[in-house]
C-alpha cells in the first residue's frame, strides 16, 4: 500500500512498464510497477523492501549473495499486536526449552526456511540483535535454536523480527501442550551398528574354517577363532536382535503369530546349537550366519522405517489453532491461553485468525471463511447475534465475538471424539499385513514337518532327532519372507516419494494396493487455488483496459493482482485520484473519468448477479462490467478421472453446494456417487456405510473438513500443493503438482505384493537347494557362507529391480525431482 | 604363529574403535541434519564488509 499522501493521490511512474516482469530482488515474484526501487534494486511491495533494508543496516546483504531471490513474499502485511500474547509469562514460559532466568534457549518451526540463504540469515541472527546469543538452524526439521538473554530482548521482540526478516514461526496450541522430542529411534541404528561390526569380524575370523576344510587348521588357531566368534556373536544375539525378540514377545502375548516368531526361533536354535558345538569341540557352529541375517534384516527395518521427519502426519485441530488469544476484560485487552479460554468470555479477532470455539458475534462484520471445517469455499456473512463455529476463520475487519462453549465441546473439536480417532490404525495394518498371514502357514507347516522328522527318526533312529530336527530349522528360517517384505516396502516408499506421494509409513502401501473404492473431495482436491475471470456486461475499451490495468496493479489485494494477470500488461497512465477503500475497492480518476473497482455496493451494483457466483465490478462512469470468478479444475481431473474409474468406484463429497453438478457429472460419469453439502460428519459416515459393504476406502481431501473421512478411510490421503504446509492427519501426502500420476502411484503400491510374492519364491527354491544339500550332508561351511550372503543379496536385487522396472513401464520417475 | 594372536586382538581392538567412533557420531545428533552441515561448510563465517 502507498505510503505517503503524495503517493496515494497520484500515481507518477517514470519508468514505462517492460513486457517482461522485472522480479522482486528480495523474492522473486513478479513486479507489478517499478515504483518500489532502492537505487537498482526493484521491490514487489513495501514490505520486500523494508525486509533489505533491515539486512542492509546490519550488513547482511551477504543473503542475497547466496541465492538470487531468497526471500519469501512480504505482501501480506503482519499485524503489529499478532504477538502481544507473548508477553504474557505463562504463555512465553511454555515454548522456553530452557530458562534461568536470564539466558534463555527456543525452538521455533519456522515453514519459510527453503535454500542456503535462510540457513545464513537465521544463523546470523546475532548480528540483527544483541540480546541474541546464538542461533542455530536445524535445516531438515526446518527448526531454529535461538540463545538470548532476557534482559536484554523479550520473546515477543525476537518473534516480531524474526517476521520481520521474513521468517514468521508457527506458534500453535501444539507447541505449549506437548514436549515431546521428535527424535527417531536411535537404538535401531546402534543396533545395527554392533551387528554390522560383529557381523564383518566373525566372517573375518571364520575364513581360516572355510578355507581349510580338508586339511584342518592347527587345533590352537581353531579353538581361538571360534572363542572370538562365540564372544562377537553375544552382542549381536543379545543386543542386536532384541528387537525381534520384543515384537515377537509382543505378537505371542495378543495370540498372533507375527512373523518375527519363527525368526526367534531359528535364532535361537542356531545360536544354542552354535554353543553346543562349539563347547565340544565338534564344529564351529553357524554364527556367521546368524549375525549376518540379524544384520541384513536390521538393514531391512532401517529402509522401511525411513520417515520423512518434516512432514507430520499426525496433526490434529490443535496444530490449528493459535496459542493464545485476545479476550476482552474490564481492565482492558488480555492474551489468555486458549485452555483457560471460558464460556462469556469476549474475544476480539483480527483478519485470518481462527475462531477458537464456538461463539456468538458481539461487533463487526462477520465473514466468516469456513473452508476448514465444512468446505465450502466462499466466506459467509454472519450478523451480530448470530452464531459462529470453531474453525472458521475471519476475513476483513475486526470483530468481537462471545464465547458460548469451551474449545474442546466445539463443533470441529468434538469430531475428534469420534470413536473413528480412538483407533490405532498402524497396529491394524500390521495385523493384517500379507506377511504375518503368510508367515502364520509357514510357522504352521514347519511345526508339522519338523514334528513329523522327529517322529520318523524316533522310530529309525533316535539319535539324530535333536541334529535333523535343529538343522531344519536352522534352514527353514523365514528371514528370507521378512527381507522380502521390508526392502520391497523400502524401495516402493522411495520411489512413490519420488513421484510426489510421501507415505506415513510402510504398512501404507499394501493398503494403497487393496483399494478398490476412491472418494474426492471436492474444493481444494479438485479444484485449484487459482482464480479464472469471465467478463459481462459493459464491454471495455483497450484504453479503458489500459485505466483498470493501471489502477488495478497498484493493490495488494488477491483480485486485484488476478484481474492484473488477466488484463496483460498495458502501458503507463497517470491517474489524478487513487485511493483504496480495505474490504471494499479502489476508486481512482483517470483524465475527468471516476472509475470504481470492487464490492458490488462499492460500485453501486444493486442486482445481484446470477448462480450467486462471487464477482467483481468495474464501475466505469457508471457502465458495469462483472467479472465472474470461478475456481478452476486441476488440470489432470479430466484425463485421470476415467483412468479411475476402469478400475476403482468412484465418489465425490463436498462440502460446497451443487452449482458444478452438472460439470461434475460429465468428468465422473453417471455410476459415480456426486454428493454436496456435506459435513464432516456426513463425510465420515458415508465412508463407513462403503467399509461396511465390504469396499475398501482410499479417501482425498485437503482440509480440516475431511479429517474425520481421512481417519475413518483404509487409505487417508492428503492433497497439498505445498507438501510442508499443514494437513491434517492422514496416512499419505500427496503433491498437488503431481495429481496426474495418482493412478499410475496406485497401481505401482499394488504390485508391491506381488514382487513379495515373487521374491518369496525365489527364496524357498534357494532353501530346497539349501535343504536337499544338507540332506546329503554335503553342506559344508564354505557353501553356507557362500549361500547366505548370495541368496539375501540377490532378494536385495529382485526387489529393488522389479520395483524399479515397474515404475518404469508405469512412466514414473526414478529419481527425486 | 604366536604373533597370530596379537594380531587378531589388535585388529578387533581397531575394529572397535571404528564402532566406538561410529555409536558416538549417532549420538552426538550428526545425522539429525543432513542437509544443513552441508550448506553451513561453505558458508563463511565472517563478512568483510562490516562496517
Amino acid at each position: 500500500m502507498p505510503t505517503t499522501e503524495q503517493e496515494r493521490s497520484t500515481i507518477i511512474i517514470s519508468k514505462p512498464v517492460k513486457k517482461e516482469a522485472t522480479k522482486c530482488y528480495h523474492c522473486g515474484t513478479d513486479c507489478i510497477t517499478n515504483t518500489i526501487a532502492i537505487e537498482d534494486k526493484v521491490f514487489c511491495c513495501e514490505g520486500c523492501k523494508l525486509v533489505y533494508e533491515i539486512l542492509n543496516e546490519n550488513g547482511l546483504c551477504d543473503y542475497y549473495k547466496l541465492q538470487s531471490h531468497p526471500g519469501l513474499s512480504q505482501i501480506k502485511a503482519t499485524r503489529s499486536d499478532k504477538f502481544a500474547y507473548l508477553d504474557n509469562e505463562d504463555i512465553a514460559s511454555k515454548l522456553y526449552k530452557f530458562t534461568d532466568g536470564n539466558n534463555t534457549m527456543v525452538t521455533f518451526y519456522i515453514p519459510g526456511v527453503h535454500c542456503a540463504s535462510c540457513m545464513w540469515l537465521l544463523e546470523h541472527m546475532n548480528k540483527l540483535d544483541a540480546g541474541i546469543t546464538e542461533s542455530r538452524l536445524n535445516f531438515t526439521n526446518k527448526e531454529v535454536t535461538i540463545r538470548f538473554q532476557q534482559q536484554k530482548i523479550s520473546i515477543r521482540k525476537i518473534v516480531e523480527l524474526l517476521t520481520t526478516i521474513g521468517y514468521e514461526p508457527y506458534i500453535s496450541l501444539d507447541d505449549a501442550e506437548q514436549k515431546k522430542s521428535k527424535n527417531y529411534d536411535k537404538k535401531l541404528i546402534y543396533k545395527l551398528g554392533v551387528a554390522g561390526f560383529c557381523f564383518g569380524n566373525i566372517m573375518l575370523m571364520s575364513f581360516p574354517e572355510y578355507l581349510s576344510m580338508d586339511k584342518g587348521i592347527e587345533n590352537q588357531y581353531a579353538f581361538l577363532f571360534r572363542i572370538l566368534n562365540l564372544v562377537l556373536s553375544l552382542p549381536v544375539f543379545f543386543y542386536s536382535a532384541s528387537e525381534f525378540f520384543s515384537s515377537a514377545w509382543a505378537g505371542l502375548k495378543q495370540k498372533i503369530l507375527n512373523i518375527d516368531a519363527p525368526i526367534v526361533l531359528a535364532l535361537i536354535i542356531t545360536f544354542s546349537r552354535s554353543v553346543y558345538e562349539i563347547a565340544t569341540n565338534t564344529g564351529s557352529g553357524y554364527l556367521d550366519s546368524m549375525s549376518g541375517i540379524v544384520f541384513f534384516m536390521l538393514v531391512g527395518r532401517v529402509v522401511q522405517e525411513r520417515t520423512y521427519r518434516s512432514i507430520s502426519f499426525h496433526r490434529d485441530y490443535k496444530s490449528y489453532f493459535p496459542i493464545a488469544v485476545n479476550v476482552i476484560t474490564k481492565d482492558g485487552i488480555v492474551s489468555k491461553n486458549l485452555q483457560d479460554l471460558k464460556e462469556k468470555d469476549i474475544v476480539e479477532l483480527h483478519n485470518d485468525e481462527i475462531i477458537p470455539a464456538d461463539a456468538i458475534v458481539v461487533k463487526g462484520n462477520a465473514r466468516i471463511d469456513y473452508s476448514f471445517v465444512t468446505g465450502e469455499s466462499e466466506p459467509v456473512m454472519i450478523e451480530t447475534g448470530k452464531q459462529v463455529y470453531a474453525g472458521g476463520k475471519q476475513t476483513g475487519e475486526k470483530i468481537t465475538i462471545q464465547i458460548v462453549k469451551p474449545v474442546a465441546g466445539s463443533y470441529l473439536t468434538s469430531l475428534w471424539n469420534h470413536h473413528s480417532f480412538t483407533k490405532n490404525k498402524i497396529e491394524k495394518n500390521n495385523r493384517d499385513s500379507i506377511i504375518h498371514v503368510m508367515s502364520k502357514y509357514f510357522t504352521i507347516v514347519l511345526f508339522t514337518l519338523a514334528a513329523a522328522t522327529a517322529i520318523y527318526w524316533w522310530m529309525h533312529d533316535p539319535s539324530k532327532i535333536l541334529p535333523s530336527v535343529s538343522a531344519m530349522l536352522i534352514v527353514a528360517c523365514p528371514c528370507a519372507l521378512l527381507l522380502a517384505a521390508t526392502y520391497t516396502n523400502g524401495n516402493l516408499l522411495r520411489l512413490l516419494s519420488n513421484n510426489g506421494l510421501y507415505l506415513r509409513d510402510a504398512t501404507v502401501i499394501e493398503q494403497l494396493g487393496d483399494v478398490s473404492h476412491v472418494v474426492f473431495d471436492k474444493t481444494g482436491t479438485l479444484t485449484q487455488g487459482s482464480k479464472q475471470f469471465h467478463t459481462t456486461g459493459h464491454q471495455m475499451t483497450e484504453t479503458e483496459k489500459s485505466w483498470v490495468y493501471n489502477i488495478a496493479s497498484h493493490s495488494k489485494h488477491p483480485y486485484s493482482k488476478a484481474l492484473v494477470k488477466f488484463l496483460g500488461a498495458y502501458p503507463i497512465v497517470t491517474a489524478e485520484k487513487w485511493e483504496e477503500h480495505t474490504g471494499k475497492g479502489l476508486y481512482a480518476e483517470v483524465a475527468g473519468n471516476i472509475i470504481k473497482i470492487g464490492s458490488a455496493s462499492f460500485t453501486g451494483v444493486t442486482h445481484e448477479n446470477e448462480n450467486n457466483k462471487p464477482a467483481l465490478y468495474i464501475s466505469i462512469n457508471d457502465k458495469v462490467t462483472a467479472f465472474y470468478i470461478t475456481t478452476e479444475f486441476r488440470d489432470d481431473i479430466p484425463q485421470m478421472i476415467p483412468v479411475l474409474h476402469n478400475r476403482y468406484g468412484l465418489s465425490l463429497l463436498s462440502g460446497d453446494n451443487d452449482r458444478q453438478r452438472e460439470r461434475l457429472e460429465g468428468i465422473f460419469g453417471k455410476s459415480s456417487e456426486l454428493l454436496f453439502e456435506q459435513k464432516p460428519i456426513d463425510k465420515l459416515q458415508y465412508i463407513e456405510m462403503l467399509q461396511k459393504k465390504g469396499q475398501k476406502v482410499l479417501m482425498m481431501g485437503d482440509g480440516l473438513n475431511d479429517a474425520g473421512a481421512l481417519q475413518q478411510s483404509n487409505v487417508g490421503i492428503t492433497l497439498a500443493d505445498d507438501i510442508n504446509n499443514f494437513t491434517p492427519s492422514c496416512d499419505a501426502i500427496l503433491d498437488a503438482r503431481k495429481f496426474g500420476k495418482f493412478p499410475a502411484l496406485l497401481r505401482l503400491a499394488h504390485s508391491g505384493k506381488y514382487i513379495i510374492y515373487f521374491s518369496f519364491f525365489i527364496s524357498i527354491l534357494y532353501n530346497i537347494v539349501g535343504l536337499s544339500i544338507s540332506m546329503q550332508g554335503k553342506m559344508s561351511p564354505m557353501i553356507a557362507a557362500i549361500l547366505m550372503p548370495v541368496s539375501t543379496l540377490s532378494i536385495v536385487l529382485i526387489t529393488t529391480g522389479l520395483g524399479s522396472v515397474i515404475a518404469k513401464r508405469l512412466h514414473l520417475s526414478l529419481k527425486a525431482s | 604363529m604366536s604373533a597370530l594372536y596379537l594380531l587378531v586382538l589388535a585388529s578387533i581392538v581397531v575394529a572397535g574403535f571404528f564402532l566406538m567412533a561410529f555409536i558416538w557420531s549417532v549420538r552426538s545428533n550428526q545425522y539429525e541434519d543432513k542437509e544443513g552441515a552441508a550448506i553451513r561448510m561453505l558458508q563463511d563465517d565472517e563478512i568483510k564488509s562490516i562496517n
